[in-house]
């Protein structure tokens, strides 16, 4: 029997910051969702969309100082806004789950993961602590971990983290609850890890018929899993409709936005000067932190002027540590890195100062970049007072100009680097990088961290200045969307190794290795059928990456 | 109630009120207080009058002026000996951090070996092998002090030196002195205020154990420990005089305490805004 009832009926939810100083900004502003039985809706936006305010406040919860101001939350029969926060606590667990996006700060480290699958369910008494077991390994199964029996009897740590994510869906789903809400579950795992939970996650909901709310920034992921989708903005409701409608047929300027920066792709950056000599020549380096195996292992690849090269592979590939060779943070064991066609001292302390310069580094994660209690102008005038010994005047008008190259405010220049967006500090990294005016950027993730359209101007601005100043970038990166988008030349990278390298049209194109197709075939793509055929194909006897790792 | 755009706790206003009082006192105390705190005005413990409102102590000086004096000598001499012992602790602290290698093992283990004895028993030693002689005092505490602050300043700025702010320092070549008091040190302040509240009252309280052991601060200077105590034995006689100085002590630190409580709570919301 199908049983269609709405189970979760949100009607004109508004929810706002409100401290001592009065009503603040509104996050979440007159959304309304009806979830059946059954069901996906997928809640999409980018950061400071009011997404993960609104899974907590569907189960009656919300962040510090912020409070639900408006509109009614009817779960099943109950009005969530009229009942205590102890009523509240009931709910949560054995009738709302919640899965969050870290699964690693989920888990408590010194208990067994069997004992925290079945706690809430042993603690709200919903089950005994032997029918919650039995539950729980029946899901390790369901999830397809590998041995479910006894995979419970390990410790966080001792998993990977694709399966620590769905061991939390399995912690979410012993209670057998009646809404599960993911928040970004996936975001943190690499593209063929994600592949896997994704296909986990779609069984699972599917097989007990829960209703679900799928919390994500990536429009191709929700596509997948969603039965709907809504598309936020600024805690407003940009468009709701049928995930197949949302993707092909985008009525709102915004959700097109969203659906064409993901499909379109720029052309190949050309390769020019091909015979001149490379900016960077990386010759069979091999590099280990002290007393560890080797992270990168004869590793060979060359940048020449205008060039960008990407190096690709999934965490722990050693594409991190290669960077850390090239700039001296780490001394490399064998091979020789060339800068100009002069080798570089090993150490960063014995480099000069001008080799120092022409090296400059763009990091993932703005936010620890830059020194939040520096202005502007400390921030992106050191390097040009550090290195060309200019003025104080002088060093002023320098940093007026790369804020406008930067398309930043000039009035900026006297704001801490604490009091700007993620984007905005992003810019801030770049210009810092070009103050010292180098021959070559190493790009460590720079889009990561950033939301997707935002990070699209980021690649934008990247490209500009490059055909403007002629700067090389060395591009580390996990998204082979942005490969294809920036980069002229590619290292793939497996285990510490490059296993595929050369122009990036010619390492995408078949005959490919199976490792850059296992890559590239697991980058979601925007059509509700992807996934499918990924599966599919996997079925048919492709390459995994736990394959390719044991493979000699 | 509100200071710098964070909102006062009941307890935070008290204890600001306190602290800025005994401030107050300290630095008038010349002014505020009715009689010299060294020469006697009538006959040892002379009960309490409307002349002398706390009465008078063992040689007949007026104890509520030796208890203003007090004020002066207890809190300037905490605040000298904290500020010194967080200029040393600071500064090995952060060199030990940056530095990294032999200098951090290096001054860890020094650090370590002045910590594995008890502070009291070690001052005790110093003080008794080199006199009480102020400038002594104030640099024995001063460095037994800066141990304590060597190791918070440590940890917080190996937390610092470990973002990636610092690292691209570090790529353009900076030197240590940039990276300690350019990069690391702006962000450490927090931490460290809170730290240096704490550590005033402590110190506070161990002057006023040495002077009550006597080795403290010497006569005729008046200071609250060494007042407990000189008075100690009147209780057996139903008179309130060491209760005076032992409730200036209490307040004092409870009230430092509160301010200090506010301010690492000001400094933690910081920190969890954006998780």
């Amino acid at each position: 029997m199908e049983d269609n009832s709405v189970i979760l009926d949100v009607r004109g939810m508004r929810v706002a910051v409100r401290t001592d100083a009065g009503e603040g900004p509104v996050l979440v502003d007159d959304v309304s969702l009806q979830l059946r039985r059954g069901e996906v809706i997928g809640l999409i936006g980018e950061s400071g969309a009011g997404k993960s305010t609104i899974g907590l406040a569907s189960m009656g919860y919300t962040r510090r100082d912020c409070y639900i101001v408006g509109g009614n939350i009817i779960f099943g029969d109950t009005d969530i806004r009229a009942i205590s926060m102890d009523e509240r606590r009931a709910l949560r667990g054995p009738k709302i789950a919640y899965i969050a996006q870290s699964a690693a700060a989920s888990f408590n480290p010194a208990h067994t993961l069997m004992e925290q699958v079945c706690e809430a369910s042993v603690r709200h008494g919903v089950m005994s602590r032997g029918e919650a077991q039995a539950a729980a390994v029946q899901l390790f199964r369901e999830l397809d971990l590998p041995n479910p029996e006894t995979i419970g009897s390990r410790y966080p740590h001792q998993v990977s983290g694709g399966q620590l994510q769905r061991v939390m869906a399995a912690m979410a789903m012993v209670a057998k609850p009646d809404i599960l809400i993911f928040d970004e579950p996936t975001t943190a795992l690499d593209v063929t890890t994600q592949v896997e939970c994704l296909a986990a996650f779609r069984k699972l909901i599917r097989e007990h018929g829960t209703a679900a709310l799928y919390i994500t920034h990536d429009l191709a992921v929700v596509a997948q899993i969603a039965d709907r989708i809504m598309v936020l903005k600024r805690g407003k409701m940009v468009e709701f409709g049928e995930s197949r409608q949302i993707l092909q047929e985008p009525k709102e300027e915004y959700t097109r936005r969203l659906v064409t920066e993901r499909v379109a792709g720029h052309a190949f950056a050309d390769a020019n000067a091909a015979n001149a000599v490379p900016i960077l020549a990386i010759e069979h380096v091999s590099a280990n932190y002290p007393g560890k195996p080797k992270v990168i292992d004869d590793v060979s690849l060359d940048v020449r002027k205008g060039d960008t090269v990407a190096v690709v592979g999934e965490s722990g590939s050693g594409k991190s540590t290669l960077a850390r060779v090239v700039t001296g943070l780490l001394p490399r064991l064998a091979g020789d890195v060339r800068f100009n066609g002069v080798s570089l001292p090993p150490r960063l302390k014995d480099r000069s100062k001008d080799q120092l310069r022409r090296v400059q580094m763009i990091y993932q994660m703005p936010d620890v970049a830059l020194n939040p209690q520096h202005t502007l102008l400390e921030t992106i005038g050191r390097p040009v007072a550090f290195y060309f010994n200019r003025s104080r005047e002088e060093v002023r008008a320098r940093v007026a100009e790369l804020l406008r190259q930067m398309d930043l405010p000039e009035t900026f220049i006297t704001r801490k680097t604490s009091e700007l967006s993620g984007g905005q500090k992003q810019r801030v990294s770049i210009a810092r990088a070009l103050a010292a005016e180098p021959d070559l950027i190493i790009c460590d993730e720079v889009t990561s961290a950033l939301d997707q359209l935002v990070g699209e101007e980021i690649l934008r601005l990247l490209k500009k200045l490059q055909n403007d100043l002629g700067v090389a970038y060395l591009f580390i990166t996990h998204d082979l969307g942005t490969v294809k988008r920036i980069a002229n030349k590619v290292a793939v990278m497996l285990k510490g190794k490059v296993v595929a390298g050369g122009d990036t049209a010619t390492v995408f194109a078949p005959p490919y290795h199976p490792y850059t197709q296992l890559l590239l075939s697991s980058v979601p793509e925007m059509r509700p059928d992807w996934l499918d055929e990924v599966l599919a194909a996997r079925a048919t006897g492709q390459a995994t990456t736990a394959a390719l790792l044991r493979a000699p | 109630m509100r200071i710098l755009g964070y909102k006062l706790s009941v307890t935070a206003q008290v204890g600001i009120v306190v602290v800025i009082l005994n401030v107050l006192v300290a630095l008038f105390a010349p002014l505020i207080a009715p009689f010299d705190q060294a020469t006697p005005v009538g006959d040892a413990w002379a009960d309490p009058s409307p002349e002398h409102w706390l009465g008078l102590d063992n040689v007949g000086r007026d104890i509520l002026s030796r208890l203003i004096y007090g004020a002066r000598m207890s809190i300037g001499l905490s605040l000298v000996i904290t500020a010194l012992s967080f200029l040393l602790g600071t500064i090995t602290g952060f060199a030990a951090a940056v530095a990294g290698g032999w200098v951090d093992q290096f001054l860890s283990r020094l650090v370590d070996l002045l910590l594995s004895m008890p502070t009291l028993i070690f001052a005790f030693v110093i003080l008794s092998v080199l006199g009480s002689a102020l400038p002594v005092l104030i640099i024995t505490i001063a460095i037994l002090d800066s141990t304590k602050v060597f190791r918070l300043a440590r940890s917080v700025a190996i937390n610092i030196v470990s973002l990636e702010f610092v690292e691209a320092a570090r790529l353009r070549g900076e030197g240590w002195w940039w990276i300690v008091t350019r990069e690391v040190l702006p962000n450490a302040i927090p931490p460290l205020t809170a730290e240096f509240g704490l550590r005033f009252c402590f110190t506070f309280l161990f002057i006023a154990a040495l002077s009550f052991l006597g080795l403290g601060v010497q006569p005729p200077a008046a200071d609250w420990g060494s007042m407990v105590k000189d008075y100690r034995d009147m209780i057996n006689f139903g008179s309130a005089a060491p209760l005076y100085p032992a409730a200036a002590i209490a307040i004092l630190t409870i009230g430092v305490n509160f301010v200090v409580d506010w301010m690492l709570s000001i400094h933690s919301r910081g920190q969890g805004e954006g998780a």
